[in-house]
């Protein structure tokens, strides 16, 4: 998962790197960091502002280690899933148990349908379906996508995938 | 100037349509060096032999209103074989079971020592390793850019202008009738049957249109280029294929309402040929309306080409079949 985290820094040497630690020993991937220097706090730390990747177990850790190093936290924000997937759906989508192609998803553990669309235009027409799926990564969603055309294949539902949609 | 002896061998629209290029181009065709003359023209019922040069003009009218160019009766294989020229132009129509007659032809014009520029990708689809190594051995010039996206250059694009270029993918709309049967879809909000029945009155689709709605006609030419840009030995059963048919007009809503259009789209990879709908992005360079082609060609260095054109009609695959005979004869 992706981590945003404001912290704030005592003015001394080796703050900065005393705060990075935690996150790269916790096997965290840094993606930004924006070092506040003249932009003092009201209690005259420094503000630094943090983007990072890693795996949901290890963030607890990180901030008690911070927090053990000196260092305050001020905001996290976490966010799960990173990627999001569009998909079309068109075949008997309710009659063949939409609760089930949708739970197929959600079992995943690794991606989630956030948002469904159906039009059924006749009961004896097929119907419509766009879905919207997040997952926590593109290899992820790609798995995700995998799951989601097995199981309508069994149901004889069409998936229409974008374009560039495999993982590289 | 090279004086160039051509067969038309298959005098359907797209046959007719490359006589009428040739009546309207041949200032151009001597300005590049090419002095072209058709000395036999077959279709089905038989064919007209002038060593001398067949009156083009003359040759279409009495296609017009007689239903054939006939004045003897020969068969265009006989014609290949036994008339002195030096370039078939083979366009007969397809038949990707077989290859039927235009396979026939084009070995018959190898064995013979005749250059082939062709429409017809039956023989393409089926015998591509087998028609290459005929050429070659003959020391013939093969090519056949008009099978593919009509007049939407996409193979001499690849191999002359990207060349040195690796190719990566290959992906786009290689079937305009596919096209604009869910363009007028979504327009219409109308159903596929609908829209069918309508490009077969305009003549958009054909009278059995089973070859462009359930992905076929896609399919060939994803064989054609994969055999011919990724050196693969391809056949039509390596395609996973998909057609339009039961796509509806709710689903193209809902895809629009999330900023995307539905097109049959056909992709080469060296690992994978696939034929399927797809979601594209409205605002993307493969989202284009009616009849059209598109392909985007992902290339190492020259990042992503796109390309866009008419994709049937029998001028714009006239026009692509005069290019190719333009590449074999400038000088």
């Amino acid at each position: 998962m992706r981590v945003s985290m404001d912290i704030e820094l005592k003015d001394a040497p080796g703050q900065l790197l005393l705060a990075l630690n935690p996150i790269s020993e916790l096997k965290g991937n840094l993606k930004s960091i924006v070092h506040h220097h003249e932009d003092r706090t009201p209690r005259s730390t420094i503000p630094v502002q943090l983007v990072f990747e890693v795996e949901h177990e290890n963030l607890d850790l990180i901030i008690s280690r911070l927090e053990e190093n000196g260092i305050g936290v001020a905001r996290v924000d976490e966010k799960r899933f990173m990627e999001h997937g569009a998909v079309i759906l068109i075949g008997h989508i309710v009659h063949t148990d939409i609760q089930d192609t949708i739970d197929t998803i959600d079992k995943t553990g690794f991606a989630e349908v956030v948002d469904i669309c159906l039009s059924m235009p006749h009961i004896d027409k097929r119907s419509s379906a766009s879905l919207k799926i997040d997952a926590v990564g593109r290899k992820e969603l790609h798995e995700a996508m995998a799951v989601l055309k097995e199981v309508a294949e069994k149901k004889d539902l069409l998936v229409i995938e974008p374009i560039g949609a495999e993982v590289a | 100037m090279r004086k160039v002896r051509a067969s038309i061998i298959g005098f359907g629209s797209v046959g007719r349509g490359v006589a009428e290029v040739i009546l309207q181009k041949d200032d151009e065709l001597k300005s590049l060096g090419i002095d072209l003359d058709v000395v036999a023209i077959a279709d089905s019922r038989g064919a007209e032999v002038n060593s001398e040069g067949i009156d083009l003009n003359a040759a279409l009218a009495r296609k017009n209103e007689t239903g054939t160019v006939a004045i003897e009766d020969l068969t265009g294989e006989y014609v290949i074989r036994n008339v002195d020229h030096d370039l078939v132009i083979e366009t007969t129509p397809t038949d990707i079971e077989t290859g039927g007659t235009g396979l026939v032809n084009m070995l018959a014009a190898f064995e013979n020592g005749r250059d082939v520029v062709t429409s017809n990708k039956g023989p393409l689809t089926l015998k591509y390793q087998e028609l290459m190594k005929a050429a070659s051995e003959a020391d013939c010039k093969f090519m056949f850019e008009a099978t593919v996206g009509g007049a939407m250059p996409i193979i001499n694009l690849i191999k002359s202008t990207l060349a040195g270029n690796e190719i990566q993918s290959i992906e786009g709309i290689l079937n305009g009738t596919c096209n604009y049967i869910l363009t007028r879809m979504m327009e219409e909000k109308a159903s596929y049957e609908q829209m069918l029945a309508e490009s077969k009155e305009l003549g958009i689709a054909e009278t059995d249109p089973t070859y462009d709605v359930e992905g076929i006609d896609a399919a060939c030419k994803l064989v054609i280029l994969s055999n011919s840009i990724f050196g693969q030995n391809a056949t039509f059963q390596d395609v996973e294929v998909t057609g339009i048919t039961k796509i509806t007009p709710e689903s193209l809503a809902l895809a629009y309402d999330e900023g995307y259009v539905i097109k049959l789209i056909g992709e080469v990879r060296k690992d994978r040929l696939r034929v399927s709908p797809r979601l594209v992005p409205a605002s993307h360079p493969l989202a284009v309306g009616g009849t059209l082609n598109v392909a985007s060609v992902r290339t190492d260095l020259a990042g992503t080409v796109t390309v866009a054109g008419r994709g049937a009609g029998s001028i714009e695959t006239a026009s692509a079949i005069l290019s190719d005979v333009i590449s074999i004869y400038r000088e």
